[in-house]
């Protein structure tokens, strides 16, 4: 059986994208881990590509890799953290048991997902995933959670000032 | 290409940002670990939207996209602060409620 080039892009994209997830695990600097994660999101938007969602792929991009990420990155110059702050990972047996807890969880789901029948994917719209098939589906069936959505960035927003501000 | 491929990329994906979540003593690094399990959340609700044909899950990753910021400014926010109160953002530091 030969690879399809769906096949052979999904392993050029989704191996350096778990690369790029565990290099945010296994830094010890939070700038190191914020770099691997803007990789992440963006192999990851990459990915979604793939799978006809290219409003959200370019979403992923605007959103994670461009807006959330600069919050990071702002949250972790304003913090500074020195040297010495950084080396202070020590395992400790709970850690240590939630990390094998997380691995079994990872051994049960891949066993769940490859029990599972394949099955071939549907035939897609010629529309599927572009801004209009999504917007209309957004502003149609979905208008009631679309517009909470801006009330919920909007408290966001708010709590976000009133927490971090000293004095208000 | 079967759905499963992204699946498994997916829990795999899921079960990296809970070793962090769970491991990482650092706040900033905790917060980055939960953005890596949303996208998981993220990544299965296309897979499917694609193995369906249906539009649906692509609209719900719209809305885990715009939580997912509200958490972030809220969640720096609040690190922010400890960091203020306490000199630091080890999470195992911040223990004032059970104590």
């Amino acid at each position: 059986m030969s690879a399809t080039a769906e096949e052979v892009t999904f392993f050029i994209l989704a191996v350096p994208l778990l690369c790029a997830a565990v290099g945010v695990v296994i830094s010890k600097n939070p700038v190191y881990a914020a770099m691997n994660l803007v990789a992440t999101f963006i192999f990851l938007a990459g990915i979604y590509v793939l799978l006809v969602a290219h409003l959200i792929a370019f979403m992923q991009v605007l959103v994670y890799a461009g807006a959330v990420m600069v919050l990071f990155l702002f949250v972790i110059m304003l913090i500074s953290l020195g040297d010495e702050h950084l080396v202070k990972e020590r395992y400790r047996g709970m850690q240590l048991l939630g990390a094998a807890g997380a691995i079994g969880l990872a051994a049960v789901l891949s066993w769940a997902i490859l029990d599972v029948a394949r099955a071939t994917p549907a035939s897609l719209p010629p529309d599927f995933g572009t801004v209009k098939a999504v917007g209309r589906v957004l502003f149609t069936q979905y208008l009631l959670p679309f517009e909470a959505t801006s009330l919920l960035l909007l408290a966001a927003i708010v709590g976000a000032v009133v927490v971090a501000k000293e004095r208000i | 290409m079967p759905v499963q491929y992204y699946l498994l990329l997916a829990a795999l994906l899921f079960a990296i940002g809970l070793v962090g979540v769970l491991m990482k003593r650092n706040a900033l690094i905790v917060m980055m670990c939960v953005e890596l399990m949303l996208n998981a959340a993220n990544l299965t609700f296309l897979a499917f939207a694609r193995q369906r044909g249906s539009i649906n899950g692509q609209a719900i990753a719209f809305f885990v996209i715009a939580v997912a910021a509200a958490e972030a400014a809220v969640g720096l926010a609040i690190v922010l602060a400890i960091y203020r109160t306490r000199g630091g953002v080890n999470v195992d530091e911040v223990r004032t409620l059970r104590e």
